[in-house]
């Protein structure tokens, strides 16, 4: 989704994450506050457990609890039988998952979604990054152009982004078709092409905040590092490689790992682009498979399940990437 | 740029800047295609070859749109939902986010960690407990049922951002109030929350947008009662078996994208100096 794309856009950048030498400068700022603070700030006994409460409200009640529902349910007998209470729930240790696995079409669909989100990821981190190295070789008014549609590009819902890329690539309608000369081809009813037209609605509305974000971090590479790298005579991409790459490699992984967690959970573009996973499934990511599973076949367990590979499966990410974070000295 | 004082030949600056301009084209074309075809008389959308332009505009897509489904209603809804979410996450935000950088106290880093993890729940895949949490409340087929579960998904990050813009507010300030003889809750309310404003706002497009672009609980948590409906149903609604109406479908996506356009462009450059603020300290 744009949204928790963006998120993380603008979350690097009041960290100052990009900014070492500010930085520095706060961190020098800290302890010295700390002491001033003389402990009567500090300390507030209830106070700030009264100002977390509405918060840690919310989230057990709607994020927690869900969790361990999600949990729960992967390990029970669920169906519309036992939605609408005409029999009683059954402990299924871990029977669910051992279905799933036997499964031969979730092993397709895992790894379909593997795969797509890594073509995703590479297309979004190449295509931002070549952008954001562009806008610093051209003056005011073409970056402001580039900007200005990356923008509006970033700023559209999955939704309305995932219906006008249909509706450009239509067999009778669309104008990409008629521009290439493909006649009445239909994009949707191959698998590869299918897959290849979610990839450039996703790399479309998604290669914005990685722009934006890594041109931010150039901006704050001293000047002369690159002029130094030029006076020596390296190439563009010999100076992007060996100096631009090398300063900006934190925030390369922050957007990196960003854009493996959203693109890992694809979900309105496939179901909007290909009606629901494409016809008989061939386009199905796990976000949509455990959904059809769950709303559409009522096996809310099987469904419940693949919730839980995927959230193990990005839980394992946040990890490492929380890892990277204390390792890089982000203080908290 | 100092690039260009370095010898950049000309030559290459044209080139770069030329692809820059069509890139941008490029990238803002299907936007373009949006509106365009949304003003696009039925008969010109219709016929095979897809002209890049218009000589008669019209409405009528719009008007279509406007008068199927309860279209305003929808959007209404949508709004309402967005709206509540922006407000309550906000102040719920604040609070936390003062609690956690103001005070030192046990579990403070836990906590922290945890709403960094918090973030990265896959929202898609709590829907089903979700729905059966819905259900048990009584909250499916009401707006309620939307609000909620985006609340608690846009405040680990908003307390997560905000932290920083709490923190850049000297505490010097504090203390200065304190001896002023203002208590901890004025101090809060009439001292912080002012300065910490701009903050606020970055924060509440990302939760706005979020919300706004919401499809899958929309989808599943309004099942029956269609008046409950957000804009992303109504959408759907112009996607017919035998043809869609795409004259239909560009009119409603131009109608759902532009309050967020609206509101990405308005809060731009307040975004922008916020951050700004939050680094400088």
């Amino acid at each position: 989704m744009t949204g928790a794309g963006a998120l993380e856009g603008a979350g690097a950048a009041p960290g100052g994450g990009a900014v070492p030498g500010r930085r520095r400068g706060a961190a020098g700022g800290i302890p010295g506050r700390r002491r001033g603070a003389a402990g009567s700030v500090r300390r507030g006994g209830w106070t700030p457990w009264l100002y977390l409460a509405p918060a840690l409200v919310v989230l057990g009640g709607l994020l927690v609890y869900p969790v361990y529902q999600l949990g729960l349910i992967s390990f029970l007998e669920y169906t519309q039988a036992q939605v609408s209470g005409g029999r009683p729930t059954s402990f299924q240790g871990f029977g669910n998952y051992a279905a799933l696995f036997r499964d031969e079409q979730f092993w397709q669909v895992l790894l379909a979604t593997v795969l797509f989100a890594a073509a995703c990821v590479v297309a979004t981190l190449v295509v931002g990054c070549a952008l954001a190295v562009l806008l610093t070789r051209v003056r005011a008014v073409p970056r402001l152009a580039l900007m200005l549609a990356a923008l509006g590009a970033w700023a559209t819902p999955a939704i309305t982004g995932s219906t006008v890329w249909v509706f450009l690539f239509d067999p009778d309608h669309g104008p990409v078709n008629r521009l290439l000369g493909l006649g009445d081809f239909s994009w949707t009813y191959g698998r590869y092409s299918a897959f290849t037209l979610v990839l450039f609605e996703v790399v479309w509305c998604s290669f914005p905040f990685v722009m934006v974000t890594v041109y931010a971090g150039i901006k704050a590479i001293p000047g002369e590092v690159i002029e130094a790298a030029a006076l020596d005579g390296a190439s563009p991409w010999r100076t992007w490689r060996s100096v631009t790459a090398p300063l900006l490699r934190p925030i390369l992984l922050v957007v990196t790992i960003q854009s493996v967690i959203w693109d890992f959970k694809i979900f309105t573009q496939i179901y909007v682009m290909t009606n629901g996973g494409g016809i008989a499934g061939q386009n199905l990511v796990l976000n949509v498979y455990a959904y059809q599973k769950a709303f559409a076949s009522s096996q809310y367990s099987l469904g419940s399940a693949i919730g839980v590979v995927m959230l193990l499966v990005l839980l394992s990410i946040t990890l490492v990437h929380l890892r990277l974070l204390r390792h890089r000295g982000e203080e908290l | 740029m100092n690039l260009s004082r370095l010898g950049v030949r000309r030559p290459r600056r044209l080139l770069a800047e030329a692809s820059a301009l069509v890139i941008a084209v490029i990238v803002a074309f299907p936007l373009y295609w949006m509106v365009l075809s949304a003003l696009k008389p039925q008969g010109e959308i219709q016929s095979a070859e897809a002209r890049p332009w218009t000589l008669s505009p019209s409405l009528d897509s719009f008007r279509r749109v406007f008068e199927q489904q309860e279209f305003g209603r929808y959007f209404l809804n949508s709004l309402f939902v967005a709206g509540a979410v922006v407000v309550g996450s906000a102040l719920i935000a604040f609070l936390a986010a003062t609690a956690v950088t103001r005070f030192r106290f046990r579990f403070r880093t836990t906590l922290l960690v945890m709403f960094l993890i918090a973030q990265m729940v896959p929202v898609e895949a709590l829907t089903i407990p979700l729905f059966f949490l819905m259900r048990d409340a009584g909250l499916l087929n009401t707006l309620g049922s939307l609000v909620l579960p985006h609340l608690a998904f846009s405040l680990p990050f908003a307390i997560w951002m905000l932290r920083g813009f709490v923190k850049a507010v000297p505490e010097a300030l504090q203390e200065a109030a304190a001896i002023d003889g203002a208590s901890r809750t004025r101090f809060l309310w009439q001292i912080l929350f002012p300065l910490v404003f701009p903050g606020l706002v970055a924060t509440s497009v990302f939760s706005f947008i979020s919300t706004w672009n919401d499809f899958l609980f929309a989808k599943s948590f309004i099942i029956s009662d269609t008046s409950q409906s957000t804009l992303p149903m109504a959408l759907l609604v112009f996607f017919k078996p035998d043809e869609n109406d795409w004259g239909g479908i560009m009119a409603a996506s131009t109608v759902m994208t532009l309050p967020v356009l609206v509101f990405f462009v308005l809060v731009q450059r307040r975004l922008v100096s916020g951050l700004g603020g939050a680094v400088k300290d």
